[in-house]
C-alpha cells in the first residue's frame, strides 16, 4: 500500500533566511522514519515540504525535488492533489469545532465529492478503527463536537480524519509533544499498526520515541541532513561526531 | 470512485472542484468592484460638482439672503470648529479617563460592565443624543446654543476614545511599568507620567478617529446648535455648522445653494479625511513606536 | 479615574431617564397603541407610529438584502483571495466609505442617486419585475428604494471590517488543517474560516442592522417624508429617526414633542439590544479582544 519518498536537493528559504539546505534522503515504503534534531534546526519545515503545506506562509519559497512514487510532488502535480494523497497531523491537535466526531473524520471524503452516506459510514468506522478512537466514541459520533474529547482524544481524530481519504504517506509534526504519557504510548502504538499500510514520517524532539518506533532516522541540524541511517545505528554508533553530540545530550 | 484504493475525486468532481473556485475568487472580486462604484461616484461628483463652488468667497462670507447668489460657508465652518471645541473638551478628558481606568485599574465585573456600556453608548443612534441634550441642556437653558450641541456630540466621542486609549495602555508592556513602580513612584503616578506617556500616540489617534467621527455628524445639531445664518463665537447661542448648513441647502428649493451644499460637503470631507490619513500615518509607527 | 468609567454608566443612565421622563406624556394618552397606530396627525393631536415603525424595518431590510452579499463578499476577497498587495489599499478604500458623513450621502443621493433612480432604474424594475407588486407606481426617485440602497451602501463598510476581523480571528491551524486534507483554496475559506467564523460574520450582519435602523440624515433626505404604509417600494416612506429630525424642532405642544420622543426612546431601546445581540456574537469568535478602532 505504501510508497517511497525520493529528496532531491531540497533547499527551502523563508524570505531571506535559508531554513533547508540541499537535502538527500530516500524514504523506504511501509516503514516508519523519524526526523530529529534541536530547536529550529528544519525539521517542520522538511515534511511540510513534502505535501507543499511550506508554500502556504509568506514569502516561502522551495527549491529541488520530492517525489512520491512516481509522481513528482512540485512538477506536474497540483497542490490540492499532493495533499490529498499525503495525510498530516500537526503537533497541536487542530479537529474542526464546529463539526460532530463523525463529520470531522468524513470532512476529507466530503471535499473529495463522496456523498452517499453508506460508504462515509463504513469509511468513518474504518478510520476510527484504524486510529483506535473507535470504541471510545462509537456511541456518540454525531452527538458529540470534535473538539468536546481530551487532547489525546483529539488528536487520535485528527489521525483517523487523515486516514480517511487513504493517503499513501503520512507525515506526523510531532503528534505526540502536547500529550501526555498515556496518549503518548497510545499513539505510538498506532504508529506499529499503521506502517503496515502506510509510510510514515514522524519528526520528534523525544529521541527515545525516535528509538522506538522508526526503522531509520534523519539527523538535522541547522537546515542540514548531518546524518540518516538505521535507527540503532544512529543511537548506537552515530558516525558523525554532531550527531553524536546531540545523541549524548550535550546539546538540544 | 476509488483510485487504487484511496478516495480521489473523480475528474468530474475535480473540474467542478476547481471551477467553484474559481467561481468564488469571481464572484467575491465583482462584489469588490460593485463597492468601489459608489465609493468613486460619491468622491467623484464631490470633486466635479464642489471643486468649481469652492471658492475664497465660499470660505470666508457668510449665507446671502435667500435667493440671491454668492456668500459662503464661512460662519459654518467657524461655528463647527466651536461646537467640535466644546465637544472635545468634554469628550477628550472623560473618554481617556475611562480608559485608563479600564485598562489599569478595572478587574472583573466591573470592568466588564463598564466596556459593555461604553459599546452600549457606541450604538446609540446620533439623533437620540441630540434629544437627550435638547432635554438636559436646551431645556434648561431656554434657548438653542453650540454647547447643547458640544454636549450632544462630545458624550458621542467618549465610547471611541474610551475604547482606543484602553487598547493602546493594555499594549504597553508591563515591564515598564513595574521599572517605574520599583523605583518607587506611586501608582496613579506611573499611570500618567509613565504609562500613558508611552502610550500617547495611540492615545492621540483615537481622539483624532472620534473627532472625524462627530465632525460629520448633523442630527444631534438638528434641535441644540440649531444652525444660524451669522458669525457667532458665543456658545450660549444658535450657531452654524458645517453638516447643518449642507443639509439645510440641500433640501432648499434653490440652484445656488445646492451649489454651495456640493462645496461644503467638499470641504467637509476633505476635512474629515485628510484626519483620518493623518491618523493611518501615525498608527502606522506611531503606536508602536510608543509601545516599544 | 473611577469617576471618568462611572461616568460612562452615568450617561447611560441619563440617557434612559431623560428619554423616560418626556415621553411619558405621550405614554400615558396612547398606551400600547402607540406603535400599532396608523394615523400621524399633529394637529388633530393623534400620534400613531406604526407607519415609521414600518418604514425602519423596511429599509433596513432592503439595506440588508443588498448590502450582506456585498460586504462578506468584498471581506473573503480582501481577506483571503486577492493578491497580498492589495489588501491594504482594498481595506482602505472600503474604510473610506466609513468615513462619508451621513449628510454627504444625502447629498448625493438627493442629485444623484434619486435621478438614476427615477430615470433608468425604476422604469426598468417597474418593466420587469412589476408582476410582484413591489415596483408600482409613479417613479419618483426618492423613496423606500432610495432610503435601501443608500443604507446598504452606508452599512457595507462596518459589515466588512467585523467580518474581516472574525475571519482573521479563526487561528492558522484550522486553515492548514483543511488545507492538508487537500482542499482548494475556496474550500480552505469555506470550511476552515467561514464556519468557524460564522456565529461572528452574523454579529457583524446585525450590528450592520443596528446602524441601519439609527441612521438618520441620509435617509430623511431621500425617502421622501410621507407617514404612509405602501407595499410599493417606489412609495416615499417616513422612519423614526427621520420624522423625529423633521419635526422635533417644529413641535410646539407638550403632547407632540412627547410622541417623538417616545418614538426615540423605541429606537434606543431597539438599537440597544440588537447592538447588544451583535456584540455577544463577534465576542465569541474573538474572545473578548478589544475589537481595534474603526473609523465608524
Amino acid at each position: 500500500m505504501g510508497v517511497g519518498i525520493s529528496v532531491r536537493d531540497l533547499s527551502a528559504w523563508f524570505g531571506p533566511t535559508q531554513a533547508l539546505d540541499h537535502i538527500n534522503m530516500e524514504v523506504l515504503p511501509n516503514r516508519a522514519t523519524a526526523i530529529i534534531g534541536p530547536s529550529g534546526c528544519g525539521k517542520s519545515t522538511f515534511i511540510r515540504c513534502i505535501n507543499r503545506m511550506h508554500e502556504t506562509v509568506r514569502d516561502a519559497r522551495v527549491e529541488g525535488q520530492v517525489r512520491i512514487g512516481e509522481m513528482d510532488v512540485y512538477n506536474g502535480t497540483s497542490a490540492v492533489e499532493v495533499r490529498r494523497r499525503v495525510g498530516m497531523v500537526f503537533q497541536k491537535a487542530n479537529p474542526f469545532p464546529t463539526m460532530s466526531i463523525y463529520d470531522n473524520v468524513a470532512a476529507g471524503l466530503k471535499l473529495n465529492g463522496f456523498r452517499n452516506r453508506r460508504l462515509l459510514d463504513e469509511v468513518v468506522e474504518r478510520a476510527l478503527r484504524a486510529a483506535a478512537l473507535w470504541d471510545e466514541v462509537k456511541d456518540v459520533l454525531k452527538k458529540k463536537s470534535g473538539a468536546s474529547l481530551s487532547g489525546g482524544q483529539q488528536q487520535r481524530l485528527c489521525i483517523a480524519r487523515a486516514l480517511a481519504v487513504e493517503p499513501e504517506i503520512m507525515l506526523m509534526d510531532e503528534p505526540a509533544s502536547a500529550l501526555d504519557p498515556i496518549s503518548t504510548d497510545k499513539i505510538e502504538e498506532l504508529i506499529f499498526q499503521l506502517k503496515q499500510r502506510y509510510t510514515i514520517v514522524i519528526v520528534t524532539h523525544n529521541m527515545q520515541q525516535a528509538a522506538r518506533v522508526a526503522e531509520h532516522t534523519g539527523f538535522f541540524l541547522l537546515g542540514k541532513l548531518i546524518e540518516f541511517d538505521r535507527t540503532e545505528k544512529i543511537f548506537t554508533n552515530p558516525s558523525d561526531k554532531r550527531t553524536e553530540d546531540y545523541i549524548t545530550g550535550r546539546f538540544g | 470512485m476509488r483510485n487504487n484504493g484511496s478516495y480521489q475525486s473523480s475528474r468530474l468532481t475535480a473540474l467542478r472542484r476547481r471551477l467553484s473556485n474559481s467561481i468564488a475568487t469571481a464572484i467575491s472580486a465583482t462584489m469588490v468592484a460593485l463597492v468601489l462604484v459608489p465609493l468613486l461616484a460619491i468622491f467623484g461628483y464631490l470633486v466635479i460638482r464642489g471643486i468649481g463652488a469652492v471658492d475664497w468667497a465660499f470660505l470666508t462670507h457668510t449665507p446671502k439672503p435667500v435667493g440671491e447668489v454668492g456668500g459662503g460657508m464661512a460662519n459654518a465652518i467657524v461655528g463647527s470648529g466651536l461646537i467640535l471645541l466644546i465637544a472635545s473638551s468634554i469628550g477628550v478628558p472623560l473618554g481617556i479617563g475611562a480608559g485608563i481606568y479600564l485598562a489599569e485599574y478595572g478587574r472583573g465585573q466591573v470592568a466588564s460592565v463598564l466596556r459593555f456600556t461604553a459599546d452600549v453608548l457606541n450604538g446609540v443612534p446620533s439623533i437620540v443624543m441630540g434629544i437627550v441634550a435638547y432635554s438636559l441642556v436646551v431645556l434648561a437653558q431656554g434657548h438653542f446654543s453650540a454647547f447643547s450641541g458640544g454636549v450632544a456630540l462630545g458624550i458621542m466621542m467618549i465610547p471611541t476614545i474610551t475604547r482606543a486609549t484602553e487598547e493602546v495602555m493594555l499594549m504597553v508592556p508591563n515591564s515598564v511599568r513595574e521599572a517605574a513602580l520599583g523605583l518607587g513612584i506611586a501608582r496613579w503616578r506611573t499611570t500618567v507620567s509613565i504609562t500613558l506617556r508611552t502610550a500617547t500616540a495611540g492615545v492621540i489617534t483615537g481622539v483624532m478617529l472620534a473627532f472625524a467621527r462627530v465632525a460629520g455628524e448633523t442630527a444631534p445639531l438638528l434641535f441644540t446648535a440649531f444652525g444660524n445664518q451669522f458669525w457667532n463665537l458665543d456658545p450660549n447661542q444658535p450657531t452654524a455648522a458645517l453638516p447643518l448648513q449642507i443639509f439645510t441647502y440641500a433640501i432648499s428649493p434653490f440652484d445656488e445653494w445646492h451649489r454651495q451644499a456640493w462645496a461644503g460637503a467638499l470641504v467637509l470631507i476633505a476635512l474629515i479625511v485628510g484626519t483620518v490619513a493623518v491618523v493611518r500615518l501615525v498608527a502606522r509607527r506611531g503606536v508602536f513606536q510608543g509601545a516599544s | 479615574m473611577l469617576i471618568c468609567g462611572l461616568s460612562l454608566l452615568v450617561i447611560v443612565g441619563v440617557i434612559v431617564y431623560e428619554l423616560a421622563l418626556h415621553s411619558k406624556l405621550s405614554w400615558k394618552a396612547f398606551g400600547l397603541s402607540f406603535f400599532t397606530g396608523r394615523d400621524w396627525d399633529p394637529v388633530l393631536g393623534s400620534f400613531g407610529a406604526l407607519p415609521f415603525i414600518y418604514g425602519t424595518v423596511v429599509s433596513s431590510l432592503i439595506a440588508l438584502i443588498l448590502a450582506v452579499p456585498m460586504a462578506v463578499g468584498v471581506a473573503i476577497f480582501v481577506t483571503e483571495m486577492c493578491p497580498r498587495p492589495l489588501r491594504a489599499p482594498l481595506s482602505f478604500l472600503t474604510e473610506l466609505l466609513a468615513a462619508i458623513p451621513s449628510v454627504v450621502y444625502g447629498l448625493w443621493g438627493i442629485f444623484v442617486l434619486a435621478p438614476l433612480l427615477r430615470e433608468q432604474v425604476q422604469p426598468a424594475l417597474a418593466r420587469y419585475a412589476g408582476w410582484t407588486g413591489l415596483f408600482e407606481g409613479p417613479p419618483y426617485g426618492v423613496g423606500m428604494l432610495a432610503a435601501g440602497v443608500i443604507l446598504a451602501i452606508m452599512i457595507v463598510p462596518i459589515i466588512t471590517s467585523i467580518t474581516r476581523e472574525v475571519m482573521l480571528a479563526v487561528p492558522r491551524h484550522q486553515r492548514e488543517a483543511v488545507l492538508a486534507l487537500g482542499a482548494t483554496r475556496w474550500e480552505m475559506v469555506r470550511v476552515g474560516v467561514l464556519r468557524n467564523a460564522r456565529a461572528g460574520i452574523m454579529g457583524a450582519i446585525i450590528l450592520g442592522l443596528g446602524r441601519a435602523l439609527g441612521e438618520t440624515m441620509a435617509v430623511t433626505m431621500v425617502i421622501g417624508n410621507r407617514a404612509e404604509i405602501a407595499k410599493s417600494l417606489f412609495a416615499p416612506g417616513y422612519t423614526m429617526a427621520s420624522v423625529i429630525a423633521n419635526e422635533f424642532s417644529e413641535a410646539t405642544e407638550d403632547l407632540y414633542l412627547s410622541a417623538l420622543v417616545e418614538i426615540g426612546l423605541a429606537l434606543f431601546l431597539v438599537t440597544i439590544i440588537v447592538n447588544a445581540l451583535a456584540r455577544l456574537l463577534v465576542w465569541s469568535v474573538t474572545r473578548g479582544v478589544p475589537a481595534r478602532v474603526h473609523a465608524q
